[in-house]
């Protein structure tokens, strides 16, 4: 009996205490978003050390923040142009990403090995190398301050991951499946289309939570190559409009933050599986 | 496949390079029969797209911000050839070098930090028996919501004044005076990488997990029979069993967090005093908010060497794994 409850206390201590202070940590800011967004101003501003702080919880919850968010700032607008960017540049990339993934994944021929390498590489490279050439791109494109700018950009960190991830997918695929299609006279494409994708629907929809979550996360891009308010993706908007000099206005800034973050939370929430499954496939490889 | 002439690697490299991709290419597809030819020409149609934009999106751009690195270009002017001229001057210039410094700090750090605790809440998270699947899901959020976001939530909670951190310090007996979170150099340093490693540890903590998982508890037995401890069992069983997935995660991480922006310039901005810069961010001070573009594409294009080396490293220990999945 002793030796029970021993072993117990010692799960407790070493399993269950860890493990809840570092998802109290992990959320706490989350939760501390949320409060901030419901505080009317005259409770906010109160220095952490006077005795009438009280930093869990408000007593006088106001919509005030959130109304202003809407009224006074185009957040409404920057909500829909993150999702039609996001969606866009999703599509895109699965499109070339599937093509390329069954090409590198089924086709024999030249160069395919280095072909492959070179969609991994480009993987590899952080957003930050570019944004300045690209940047001129961009202008000489004549795509500057237009949403397609991020559209057509987006991809090039997306369809690496998704080429990627989906030709793991694949070369689970058993080959016979395609031949014995081939063999009741399909042809390739038509054994391709009919055939191997539906199969590869779950890594398809894998991919496309990843790289949804992904677009609705760039910052920097948005940031250089978009300038007029009605053209901002949530994370430059609120940044750039509700913080003005060195006055933030936490108020509406925690509120946007928690509507920029509802989102992808909440696509997250149902499709959990699909991607914690494209985030270890991603880096098996 | 290949005649002799150009069978040897030497002969083909000999050769001027149009000529070389004839022996390569060219060659082969004469020799081809009619089912190979489609086979190329199909696979040739289903990578265009993909290959167009990250030309178009990618490689042009990289060439291109090569040559704008030699340029004195600024917003509105093409500039002239200045040779390497923005590399001095950035390798002169004191916050440059305090850049580059802080990146190789925040990166070291950062990674670090996040290996050791995601190592150690997955082997808390393998050891659990329920909860486990609302646990991974709820630990996962700072990884899904967009960086800048949360990172504003961050700013606010380190705020000199209304600090939330410095109140539960202060409650629980900790601290006295208050701790300006970001307004010292050190401090703000640290306060940067404490954001990031909240932000990626359960990255790391959900991508080792999986690797646990693929584990076969008969190793663990085996090992205790043989009388090992847990601090044993670790070491000499899990942690080589792990390797390959924590080479792979560590190096996905440090290109990551070496080339971070969006933290830094919400929580910092590279302050105080441009003391917090990391390449990124000091390439968007001089290229984008200055307007000096050429510099700016040198300053971000410096971090090119170190990336060079990691995703050659990385490929290469790929394809190693590659080979020994083949062997094994």
């Amino acid at each position: 009996m002793a030796a029970v409850a021993g072993a117990r206390w010692k799960r407790w201590l070493t399993l269950y205490l860890p493990l809840g202070a570092f998802v109290i940590g992990t959320l706490f800011p989350f939760y501390y978003m949320a409060v901030t967004s419901l505080r009317p101003d005259r409770e906010m501003y109160i220095p952490w050390n006077r005795p009438n702080f009280a930093p869990f919880w408000t007593l006088h919850p106001t919509l005030e923040h959130f109304a202003l968010l809407f009224k006074e700032t185009l957040f409404a607008r920057w909500l829909l142009n993150t999702l039609i960017i996001s969606v866009l540049s999703t599509a895109i990339a699965l499109f070339c990403g599937l093509l390329a993934a069954y090409a590198l994944a089924r086709l024999r021929f030249p160069l395919g090995g280095a072909l492959g390498s070179g969609i991994f590489v480009t993987y590899l490279v952080p957003q930050t190398l570019l944004f300045i050439p690209l940047g001129e791109v961009i202008r000489s494109f004549r795509l500057s301050d237009s949403l397609w700018a991020l559209i057509l950009t987006y991809p090039t960190f997306l369809i690496p991951f998704c080429t990627w991830l989906l030709m793991g997918y694949f070369r689970t695929i058993p080959k016979e499946l395609e031949e014995c299609a081939q063999i009741d006279g399909a042809s390739r494409v038509q054994a391709m289309v009919r055939i191997v994708f539906p199969v590869a629907m779950p890594g398809i929809l894998s991919a496309g939570i990843f790289a949804f979550t992904h677009a609705w996360n760039e910052f920097i891009y948005a940031l250089v190559f978009l300038s007029s308010a009605t053209n901002k993706t949530v994370p430059v908007g609120v940044v750039s409009e509700l913080v003005r000099g060195d006055t933030f206005f936490w108020g509406p800034l925690m509120a946007g933050a928690l509507l920029g973050s509802v989102p992808v939370a909440f696509i997250y929430s149902f499709f959990v599986e699909q991607y914690v499954s494209a985030m270890t496939g991603a880096v098996k490889g | 496949m290949v005649s002799p002439a150009q069978s040897t690697p030497s002969a083909v490299l000999a050769k001027p390079a149009p000529a070389r991709a004839a022996a390569l290419g060219l060659g082969r597809f004469r020799r081809a029969t009619p089912t190979e030819r489609r086979e190329w020409l199909l696979a040739l149609i289903l990578l265009t797209p993909a290959l167009v934009m990250l030309s178009l999106f990618v490689a042009y751009p990289f060439v291109r911000g090569i040559w704008l690195g030699l340029l004195d270009a600024v917003v509105g002017r093409e500039g002239n050839f200045v040779g390497l001229r923005n590399y001095v001057k950035l390798w002169n210039d004191d916050i440059f070098r305090r850049a580059a410094a802080n990146t190789f700090i925040y990166t070291g750090f950062a990674t670090t930090l996040k290996l050791t605790l995601g190592m150690v809440v997955a082997l808390m998270l393998n050891n659990l028996i329920g909860f486990k699947r609302i646990l991974r899901a709820s630990m996962l959020l700072p990884w899904i919501v967009p960086t800048v976001l949360s990172t504003l939530a961050w700013k606010w909670m380190l705020d000199p004044t209304f600090s939330i951190v410095n109140w539960v310090l202060y409650q629980l007996g900790f601290i006295r005076l208050r701790i300006d979170w970001l307004g010292g150099p050190v401090m703000a340093m640290a306060s940067v990488i404490l954001v990031n490693v909240w932000r990626g540890t359960p990255f790391f903590a959900i991508t080792l997990l999986a690797g646990l998982q693929t584990i076969s508890p008969d190793v663990y037995e085996a090992a205790s029979i043989d009388g090992a401890n847990a601090w044993q069992r670790f070491w000499k069983v899990t942690w080589p069993l792990l390797m390959p997935v924590t080479t792979v995660v560590m190096l996905f991480s440090v290109i990551q967090t070496f080339a971070d922006f969006q933290l830094v310039y919400i929580l910092t901005g590279g302050g105080p005093a441009n003391s917090t810069h990391l390449f990124a961010t000091y390439a968007y001070q001089i290229g984008v908010a200055t307007g000096k573009l050429g510099e700016g594409a040198a300053a971000s294009l410096a971090m090119f060497p170190f990336l060079f080396l990691v995703v050659i490293f990385q490929l290469w220990y790929i394809r190693r794994g590659e080979g020994g999945k083949g062997v094994g």
